[in-house]
């Protein structure tokens, strides 16, 4: 099928270029060369040339734009209706997507639209050599495992874990740009926005040390001293950051932009002080890959030691003070 | 305003907080043994029942708990009752085991619409046992109405939901006039806890049953996820040196000469 492709759905941030797209772009170039079949990506949005343009040189042979006033802010009723479209008249073998909110809500529903199963949260994409499906690896049971998944129809949807795949790197060839008319209904919308509210980006992937809270705090009070704790380390590393595993949120102790794991960031800093947690695995995944990892919890059989480098087991209240007040001292005297 | 019908959608799963190394790979019948882990209600599920009890606090109305599965356990789910939901139904069935999400929202749809009518489903963003995040969204789809992924909080007021759907760089608040489907985060909160009266009044509430012939479900239709394999994860653990000290608070200046070697 001549016009059949691996379509990568391009992500934009702050109406910039979300650099994570190239990671599609390397994955899909690869499934593409496989499969022997064109490599496109898709963007969607109100004013989109610039980005098309940037992204063609990434070695896609297509750009698809979907340019549309209404298209400008996500609602994901409208971006699933152009993207059917999309699909209906391309007829893309794979569809990739970022692991986002946003992509695996728009995912979903396409997905469904096509009779088609969607695969979220990817990390590991292969072409099955006998039935030229796709091979969908993912982390189930909070990264217990990893489960490889195949199903059949098309198109085949997945979105795709972010950091994981090699990003695609500038070519010589540019690829064609392929201006595509949307056609949306605005009364199809049915959800109505009312407000949008943003809330302090904390890019706690970019951290140096991050200084991280669970249950075992006890409260709000117990980040007090977490908070201390990091900005004695300031004095030290550039990025100190304070991190809280899921039940911090739930209990309402801390924001989730603080929130690291499975449903929060995942990082990996030089220092990972974990303190009060407890080391569900689905915490452990989002922070095992940190350099040094320094656990403090007062009951010794906590899995988060079974991950850690150094292990204090006490009470972190009076732990971490002495730590901080030893670590200035010592800061001093080097000083 | 009539009484306000919440249902909310919830599943059985193994504890997703267990201890690291709990799942096991059983290659040999190609699944996942979870036989270790106690069964727990999925917490996102426990954040949208939690929803819909606050807004049954506020408004009034009636929170109907729906769950998918084969030979759940009563005795997990019952917990809904206790904190305040008003009816369980079990929908049973062997071919529901591990059905995958499409499948599962077929059964819930049909469910849902052989109910008494309804005005907002809930359902947790995703469930911790394979994080596929799908199930509230196609269930949406496939009952036709609003829909809104991932609530930090949720409100009704004149018969249409306002929802704080979180977006990559803070929230944006939504409405939509009712009924309509909304997937509910762990920012909304963690669960009440049940009063001691209440757990006592919940071991007598009818628990109902309802089989795939009542849903009007055709067992052979229902699909599981499609494994080639499982893999092992990468191995996470280290060995862990364990700072020593007479008293914490040696331990932690103890804790803070090492770090300073390392990190200068």
């Amino acid at each position: 099928m001549p016009n059949s492709c691996v379509l990568v759905c391009g992500n934009v941030k702050d109406r910039i270029l979300d650099e994570r797209t190239l990671e599609l772009v390397g994955a899909g170039k690869e499934l593409a060369d496989n499969l022997n079949v064109e490599l496109a990506v898709v963007f969607l949005g109100d004013e989109i040339d610039g980005i098309a343009e940037e992204i063609s040189a990434f070695g896609v042979d297509k750009v698809y734009k979907l340019a549309h006033p209404l298209l400008g802010t996500v609602s994901p009723e409208l971006w699933v209706k152009a993207l059917q479209d999309l699909c209906k008249e391309i007829d893309p073998k794979i569809v990739l997507m970022l692991h986002l909110s946003t992509w695996s809500d728009i995912g979903t529903r396409l997905a469904f639209r096509f009779d088609s199963v969607l695969t979220t949260d990817c990390v590991d994409l292969k072409i099955d050599a006998i039935d030229g499906l796709l091979l969908r690896t993912k982390p189930v049971y909070g990264g217990s495992a990893l489960a490889v998944l195949k199903y059949e129809g098309f198109p085949q949807f997945v979105t795709v874990r972010p950091h994981v795949m090699k990003a695609a790197h500038r070519e010589a060839v540019k690829g064609r740009i392929v201006d595509i008319s949307v056609d949306i209904d605005p009364s199809a919308v049915k959800l109505k926005s009312v407000r949008t509210v943003k809330e302090e980006a904390l890019a706690l992937d970019k951290a140096n040390v991050i200084v991280a809270g669970g249950r075992g705090m006890g409260g709000p009070e117990g980040f007090e001293e977490l908070e201390s704790l990091a900005e004695s380390l300031r004095q030290s590393f550039d990025e100190v950051m304070i991190g809280c595993s899921r039940p911090a949120v739930d209990s309402g102790w801390m924001t989730s932009n603080h929130q690291i794991g499975l449903s929060g960031a995942m990082v990996q800093p030089d220092l990972y002080i974990a303190v009060g947690i407890s080391g569900a695995i689905q915490h452990l995944v989002g922070m095992a890959r940190s350099r040094k990892i320094v656990a403090v919890n007062s009951d010794a059989n906590s899995s988060i030691f079974s991950v850690a480098d150094y292990g204090v087991v006490d009470d972190f209240k009076k732990v971490i003070p002495a730590l901080k007040t030893t670590w200035e001292e010592l800061g001093r005297e080097k000083a | 305003m009539k009484r306000l019908k919440i249902v909310v959608c919830v599943k059985e799963i193994p504890d997703p907080e267990a201890p690291l190394g709990s799942a096991k790979i059983d290659p040999e019948n190609n699944r996942m043994d979870v036989s270790a882990l106690r069964r727990v209600i999925n917490p996102f599920d426990e954040n949208a029942l939690e929803a819909a009890l606050r807004m049954k606090d506020e408004i009034g109305g009636e929170v109907t708990v729906l769950s998918v599965g084969y030979k759940q356990d009563p005795s997990v789910l019952r917990k809904t009752l206790a904190v305040g939901a008003d009816r369980l139904i079990l929908l049973e069935d062997p071919s529901f085991e591990d059905a995958d999400t499409l499948s599962t929202a077929h059964v819930l749809c049909r469910a849902i619409n052989k109910l008494d009518g309804y005005d907002l489903v809930l359902a947790g963003r995703q469930a911790g046992d394979w994080d596929s995040g799908q199930t509230g969204i196609v269930l949406g789809e496939m009952l036709g109405i609003p829909t809104v992924n991932l609530a930090r909080n949720v409100r009704i007021e004149n018969h249409h939901v306002f929802v704080e759907k979180i977006v990559p760089d803070g929230y944006e608040e939504v409405e939509a006039a009712l009924p309509a489907l909304v997937t509910v985060s762990n920012e909304v909160g963690g669960l009440r806890f049940p009063s001691m009266k209440m757990i006592l009044l919940s071991r007598r509430h009818p628990i109902e049953n309802w089989k795939a012939e009542e849903v009007e479900v055709h067992s052979e239709k229902m699909r599981k996820p499609a494994i080639v394999h499982f893999m092992p994860s990468p191995d996470m653990t280290r060995v862990c040196e364990f700072i020593e000290g007479a008293s914490p608070d040696e331990k932690g200046q103890n804790l803070a000469r090492i770090l300073r070697r390392e990190f200068g």
